[in-house]
C-alpha cells in the first residue's frame, strides 16, 4: 500500500496528469469501474467467493443451520428412547444397492454374548437386512405448526430401530442425539457470542466514543478479566448454579456465563476502531451538521466496522463451541436429559469404554468439524472485510 | 572519456516479472555505462524501473521477477581491463556477496525503514563491516565510528548505540550512507536517497555524497524522478520510460538539447522561475499505460505528438548516435548512425 | 524501567483482592454451606453427626456469621498463610494444594515451551516458503490444531495408545513412583510421562503462535530493511534470523500474557481427562462436593498463576523491544 501511495504522490510532481478523458482510454478498463461503484458489502462478497474453502464451508453452515432449526426432521427416533439390551451396538451400515440394483438397505446386526469376557458382541447377519427410506414415517414432530411424521432417514417397519452411528450405554441413539446435541451445542455457542459481541460493541464504543473516566474503567476492567484463567472461573460459575434448575434454565445461565468473559477481545478492537474512526474527517463533518451522537455511532461508524465485527464474531463461535464442549463433559456445563457435544462425550470418558465401543467419539469428531467450519468461514470473512489487515 | 573503460557496463538488461495476470516487462532492454569518478544519473517516472534496474545490478531483484538476458559488467578491482558478469553469478553465492556492499553498495529509497528498528544503527553498520573487511568486533566499531564521524555526525562514539528512531531524517540517511561507504565500495546506487526529507537537509545529503564521491574516488548511480537534483548531481544522464532508455547523454546535453521528444516533454512540464508567463504548465497528454498492456512499438508512442503511424506503433526504435556521448532512441533520427556497443 | 516493574507488582494484591471477593462470592453462592455437604459425606460414609453437633461446628467455623464477615476471617487466614481445612481430605489445603503445585505449574512451563518451539520454527519454514507443500501441511496443522479441543486429543490419543499398544496413558508417573519419595528415578519418570499431556496442551497454542508468526514474518520480509541487508551482502538465511525473525516475534511476545491464563485453563481439563495430579482435578472435586474452602483457595492460585504469567510477559516485552524499554 505504501508504496501505491508513494508512487501516485510522485506522479504530481511530475505534473504528467492528464486530461480526464485521455485517462479513461488508458487507464481504467470496465471491471475497474464495475468495482469503484459497488456497495461495501458486495465488494466483501466478491472477495469472499474467491476463497474456496471458505464458500463451502458457508454452504455447509447454512445446511447445519437447517439442523438446528429442525432437528426432528434429521432424527429417526427419540433420543432419549432407551433399550438395555441394544446397548452399544456398532455403527449400522446404510447401502444404496442391492444385487446391482438401487435400493436402500441397513445391514441387520445380531448380537452373540461372548462366553470367556461376557461382552456382546454385535456381527452383521448377511441373510438379513433391514429396509430403509428417505422421508419415511416415524414419531410424531411439529413442523412450524403443522404435526408431521417424516424424516430424513427412517426404517421402513417403524417397530425396528437402526443405528446409523450406533448406540450408547443405555441403547439410546447417537445419530438422533447427535443432531439435537448439534441444536443446543452451536446455539450456545452462537448466542453466546451474539451476546458476547453485544457487550463488547457496547463497552468497547462507550470506551472509544467517550473515553476519560469511562474509559479507564473499562480498560481495567478488559485488563483483570484478560489475566483470568476462564475455565477455573467458570467451573467455579457454573458449580454455584442452583441445583434444582430446569434445563432451560441452566442452558440460559451458561450461555450467559460464558458471554461474561468473552467481550473483552471485540471490546479491545471496537474502542481501537473507535478511536481511529473518530479523528475521520466524515465524522467531523456529520457533528458539525447536527447529527445526535447516537445517530453518529449508529449511522456513520458502527457500520463501517460491521464486516470487521461479523468476522470476529464467527471465529469467536467456535471457541465458544469448545468451552461449553469441555464444561459440560467435565460435568458442569449442560447436564443431562439436556443433550450437547459435551454431555454425550461423556459417555465416552474411560479408555475401556472406548475401546469397546469407539463410536462414542463420533461427537468429538463432529465438534472438530464445526468448529473447522466456523474457523475457515470466519477466516474468509475476515480476509473479505479489510484485506489490508494480517 | 571515451578511451577509458567503464566501471560498470550495463548491456541490453532485461528484467521481467512473472505475475498469475500476465508477465510485467520491468526493465526491456537497458543499456549503459559508468566510469570511474563519475555520477551517472537515471531519470524517470514512477514505475518506469529504475528500482528494480538498481536490483538487477546487485541481484537482488525478488521473484517473481527475473533477468531474461542481457550483462551486468563490473570491473574487477586489481585488473580494471577483466570484467566479472554479474549476471552470469549464483545470487546467493558467495561471489555475488562480496560484491554487494563491498564493491557496489546501496543507498536505498527509504532511510525511516532501511534500519531494523531493534538492533542500534552501531550494531548493523559493523555487521557491513564485517562482511568485508577482515576485522574484529572492536576494529569493525572502531571503523564504524570512523565512518560516522566521515558522513559528519557529531558525537560518533555515542550515536553507535543509538536506534535508528532515535535519530532525525538527516541523521538516518547520514548513517545509511555511512553503512554504505563502511565496507569501502567503488560505486554508491543512490535510490532517490532524498525524496523522503526536507529540502534544507536534502542540500546537505547532497552535497555530503558530492564531497565522499571525490574524496574516494567513487562512482554513484544516482537514480531519482527530480530532473533537478539530477542538474545538480550528475554528469551524464539516462531517461528512462517504461523500462526503456529513451535518451542518454552528458547532462548538459540533456538540458539544454534533447532529442527525443519525450525528455523534451518532460523538460517542458518543469515549472521554472524565469517563465512567468500565466499561461498553464505543459503536460504529456495521456498517462502511463498500465504494465499489462504496453504499447507495441516504441513504448512513447501512444502520447507522442510526433508519433509516425505504422512505424512508431509498430516497430522498437534502436538507440541512434544524436550528438558527442548523446543517444536517443527514437525513429526522428533514423538517418544518424546506429549505436553499436 | 524499574517504576514500570514496580507499578506492575504494585498491581498484584490490588487484583488479587478483586479476584478474591469474587471467588468468594462464587464459593458462597451454592445453597446449603460446608457443614451440608459435610453431613452428607458422613451420612454416605455410614456415620452420622447430629444436629448439635453440626451447629457446634457451624460456630466454630464461623459460619453462622454474616458474608463479610466471614469474607474478612478468610482473608485473616489467607494472609498468614492458612488456607483453612479440607473437608473431603481431612488436611490443610495448603498441605493439598502445596502437594501438587509444582506440577501445575511445570505442565503449564513444558507445554510452554514445547508451543513455542514447534511454533516458531514451523512459522519462519512457512513464511520463507511461502505457498510450498511445507506450508499447506503446517496451515492444515494449524487449521486441526485450533479445531480440536485438547480434552478431545488427550481422549484421541489415549484411545489410539491403549488400542495399539495397550498402554493406558494416565498418571504423571508410573505406579512405581506413584507413592515413592523425591528421587532422581521419579524425576527422569515424571519427565517420560509429562511430555504427552505438554505435547496436547502446546497443540492448539502452537497452531495460534505459527499463524501469527507467519503473518508477522511475512509482513516483516518485506520491509525495506531486508534490501539494506541483501546489499550489505549477508547470506539469506543470516538475514533473516537476524532482523526479521526477530522483529516477528516481538509481537508474539505480547500475546503471552493472554496465553498463559489460557494454558492453565486448558491444564485443568486435560488434566482431568488424563488424571494427572496438579490442582485442576481437585478443583473439579472439590467444586462438586462443595468443599468451598479448597475451591476458594485453589481458585485462588489460579489467578494468582495467571497474573504473575501475564506479569512476566509484559517484563519479557519490556526486554526484547528497545522501543518500548527507552519510553
Ligand atoms: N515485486 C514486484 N512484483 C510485481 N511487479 C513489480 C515488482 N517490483 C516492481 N514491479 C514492476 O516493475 C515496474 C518498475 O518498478 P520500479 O520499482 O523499478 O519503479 P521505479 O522506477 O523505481 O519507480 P519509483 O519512482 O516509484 O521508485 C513497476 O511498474 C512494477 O509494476
Ligand atoms: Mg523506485
Amino acid at each position: 500500500m505504501t508504496q501505491k501511495k508513494g508512487s501516485s504522490s510522485k506522479q504530481n510532481e511530475f505534473t504528467m496528469i492528464a486530461d480526464k478523458e485521455n485517462a479513461e482510454e488508458f487507464s481504467s478498463s470496465a471491471s475497474e469501474e464495475k468495482v469503484s461503484v459497488a456497495s461495501n458489502w458486495k465488494l466483501v462478497w466478491w472477495r469472499y467467493r474467491k476463497n474456496r474453502l471458505a464458500v463451502i464451508s458457508l454452504f455447509l453452515l447454512f445446511f447445519v443451520l437447517t439442523i438446528i432449526i429442525f432437528p426432528d426432521f434429521y432424527a429417526n427416533q427419540y433420543s432419549e428412547k432407551t433399550n438395555a439390551r441394544e446397548a452399544y451396538i456398532p455403527i449400522q451400515k446404510i447401502h444404496f444397492f442391492k444385487d446391482g440394483k438401487v435400493d436402500l438397505w441397513a445391514e441387520k446386526l445380531v448380537g452373540k454374548r461372548n462366553m470367556k469376557t461376557l461382552a456382546m458382541e454385535w456381527v452383521s447377519d448377511p441373510a438379513q437386512s433391514v429396509d430403509v427410506q428417505f422421508f419415511g414415517k416415524g414419531f410424531q414432530w411439529k413442523f412450524l405448526f403443522w404435526n408431521t411424521e417424516r424424516h430424513l432417514l427412517v426404517p421402513a417397519d417403524a417397530s425396528t430401530r437402526i443405528f446409523i452411528l450406533g448406540s450408547d450405554r443405555m441403547g439410546r441413539d447417537q445419530w438422533s442425539r447427535l443432531m439435537y446435541a448439534t441444536k443446543t451445542s452451536l446455539t450456545v455457542g452462537m448466542v453466546s457470542v451474539l451476546i458476547s459481541v453485544l457487550l463488547g460493541v457496547l463497552l468497547g464504543g462507550i470506551s472509544g466514543y467517550f473515553g476519560g473516566t469511562a474509559d479507564m474503567i473499562i480498560q481495567r476492567l478488559i485488563e483483570i478479566l484478560n489475566s483470568v484463567p476462564y475455565v477455573p472461573i467458570w467451573m467455579a460459575m457454573t458449580a454455584a448454579l442452583p441445583r434444582n434448575w430446569s434445563s432451560e434454565q441452566r442452558f440460559f445461565a451458561i450461555t450467559v456465563i460464558l458471554s461474561l468473559l468473552g467481550w473483552t477481545t471485540l471490546g479491545r478492537e471496537v474502542r481501537g476502531k473507535f478511536l481511529s474512526i473518530r479523528e475521520e474527517d466524515y465524522v467531523l463533518a456529520a457533528e458539525l451538521i447536527g447529527c445526535s451522537k447516537f445517530r453518529i455511532i449508529a449511522n456513520h461508524m458502527v457500520p463501517t466496522f460491521l464486516s470487521h465485527i461479523i468476522a470476529t464474531g464467527t471465529l469467536m463461535i467456535p471457541q465458544m463451541i469448545v468451552n461449553e464442549t469441555s464444561l459440560s463433559f467435565l460435568g458442569l456445563g449442560l447436564r443431562p436429559p439436556a443433550i450437547s457435544y459435551g454431555v454425550m462425550l461423556q459417555e465416552a470418558q474411560n479408555v475401556k469404554t472406548m475401546a469397546q465401543a469407539p463410536w462414542l467419539m463420533i461427537p468429538g469428531l463432529v465438534v472438530v468439524i464445526a468448529v473447522l467450519m466456523f474457523n475457515l468461514a470466519g477466516d474468509g470473512l475476515r480476509d473479505a472485510a479489510d484485506p489490508y489487515s494480517k | 572519456m571515451t578511451d577509458q573503460k567503464p566501471l560498470l557496463s550495463v548491456r541490453d538488461l532485461q528484467v521481467y516479472f512473472h505475475l498469475d495476470e500476465g508477465i510485467v516487462k520491468s526493465v526491456d532492454g537497458v543499456s549503459f555505462d559508468a566510469y570511474k569518478g563519475q555520477v551517472l544519473g537515471i531519470v524517470g517516472e514512477s514505475g518506469c524501473g529504475k528500482s528494480v534496474t538498481m536490483k538487477s545490478i546487485l541481484r537482488i531483484v525478488e521473484p517473481p521477477g527475473r533477468i531474461m538476458g542481457g550483462q551486468v559488467l563490473l570491473s574487477k578491482r586489481d585488473h580494471p581491463d577483466e570484467y566479472l558478469d554479474l549476471t552470469a553469478m549464483n545470487e546467493k553465492g558467495k561471489e555475488i556477496r562480496a560484491v554487494r556492499g563491498g564493491e557496489i553498495a546501496l543507498i536505498p529509497q527509504e532511510p525511516m525503514a532501511a534500519f531494523s528498528p531493534v538492533h542500534t544503527i552501531g550494531n548493523q553498520i559493523m555487521e557491513a563491516i564485517m562482511l568485508h573487511c577482515n576485522v574484529n568486533k572492536n576494529e569493525a566499531r572502531e571503523i564504524c565510528v570512523q565512518s560516522l564521524k566521515s558522513v559528519g555526525m557529531s558525537m560518533p562514539e555515542k550515536r553507535v548505540d543509538s536506534y535508528s528512531w532515535q535519530l532525525s531524517g538527516g541523521l538516518r540517511q547520514r548513517a545509511i550512507i555511512a553503512m554504505a561507504i563502511a565496507g569501502n565500495p567503488r560505486l554508491l546506487v543512490a535510490d532517490e536517497p532524498t525524496t523522503a526529507i526536507d529540502v534544507t537537509t536534502q542540500a546537505q545529503i547532497l552535497r555530503l555524497l558530492k564531497d565522499l564521491q571525490r574524496q574516494r574516488e567513487m562512482s554513484i548511480l544516482f537514480i531519482t524522478h527530480d530532473l533537478g537534483v539530477i542538474a545538480q548531481m550528475a554528469q551524464y544522464v539516462v531517461v528512462m520510460y517504461l523500462g526503456r532508455v529513451m535518451e542518454k547523454g552528458p547532462v548538459d546535453a540533456i538540458f539544454h538539447n534533447p532529442k527525443h521528444p519525450y525528455t523534451q516533454a518532460l523538460l517542458r512540464s518543469i515549472p521554472s522561475a524565469q517563465k512567468t508567463t500565466k499561461t498553464k504548465l505543459p503536460t504529456i497528454t495521456g498517462s502511463i499505460p498500465h504494465p499489462f498492456n504496453k504499447p507495441k512499438g516504441c513504448p512513447f508512442h501512444p502520447r507522442c505528438i510526433d508519433a509516425i503511424k505504422g512505424k512508431c506503433d509498430v516497430e522498437l526504435p534502436v538507440e541512434y548516435i544524436v550528438g558527442d556521448q548523446q543517444f536517443a532512441s527514437c525513429f526522428r533520427y533514423e538517418k544518424n548512425e546506429v549505436n553499436n556497443r | 524501567m524499574a517504576s514500570y516493574i514496580a507499578k506492575r507488582l504494585l498491581v498484584i494484591p490490588l487484583l488479587l483482592l478483586v479476584f478474591s471477593i469474587v471467588i468468594f462470592f462464587l464459593i458462597q453462592a451454592p445453597p446449603g454451606d460446608f457443614m451440608t455437604t459435610y453431613s452428607a459425606i458422613l451420612a454416605g460414609s455410614g456415620s452420622s453427626m447430629d444436629n448439635e453437633q453440626l451447629n457446634l461446628m457451624r460456630i466454630d467455623y464461623g459460619l453462622d456469621k454474616p458474608m463479610h464477615i466471614q469474607y474478612i476471617r478468610w482473608m485473616g487466614k489467607l494472609l498468614h498463610g492458612d488456607m483453612g481445612l479440607s473437608l473431603l481430605y481431612m488436611l490443610p489445603n495448603t498441605k493439598l494444594i502445596g502437594d501438587r503445585i509444582g506440577l501445575t505449574v511445570l505442565l503449564a512451563f513444558f507445554s510452554f515451551i514445547l508451543s513455542w518451539l514447534i511454533a516458531i520454527p514451523a512459522g519462519i519454514y512457512s513464511a520463507t516458503h511461502k505457498n510450498s507443500i511445507g506450508d499447506y501441511f503446517f496451515t492444515v496443522i494449524n487449521y486441526i490444531g485450533v479445531a480440536i479441543p485438547n480434552f478431545f486429543l488427550a481422549l484421541l490419543l489415549m484411545w489410539i495408545c491403549y488400542d495399539l499398544w495397550g498402554l493406558n496413558l494416565v498418571g504423571l508417573f508410573s505406579p512405581k513412583y506413584e507413592m515413592a519419595p523425591w528421587s532422581w528415578a521419579k524425576v527422569g519418570d515424571l519427565l517420560s510421562h509429562i511430555w504427552l499431556p505438554s505435547l496436547i496442551l502446546a497443540l492448539g497454542g502452537s497452531a495460534r503462535l505459527t499463524r501469527i508468526m507467519r503473518a508477522n514474518l511475512l509482513d516483516e520480509l518485506g520491509k525495506p530493511y531486508m534490501i539494506t541487508g541483501r546489499a550489505k551482502g549477508m547470506s539469506e538465511w543470516a538475514l533473516v534470523m537476524k532482523y526479521p525473525v526477530r522483529l516477528a516475534i516481538n509481537p508474539l511476545v505480547s500475546t503471552i500474557g493472554n496465553y498463559i491464563p489460557q494454558l492453565f485453563s486448558g491444564s485443568l481439563v486435560v488434566a482431568t481427562v488424563m488424571n494427572l495430579q496438579n490442582i485442576g482435578p481437585l478443583l473439579l472435586q472439590a467444586l462438586s462436593m462443595q468443599d468451598m474452602y479448597l475451591s476458594g483457595s485453589i481458585l485462588l492460585v489460579y489467578c494468582l498463576l495467571a497474573i504473575i504469567g501475564t506479569i512476566l510477559s509484559d517484563m519479557l516485552l519490556v526486554w526484547v523491544d528497545p522501543r518500548i524499554r527507552m519510553e
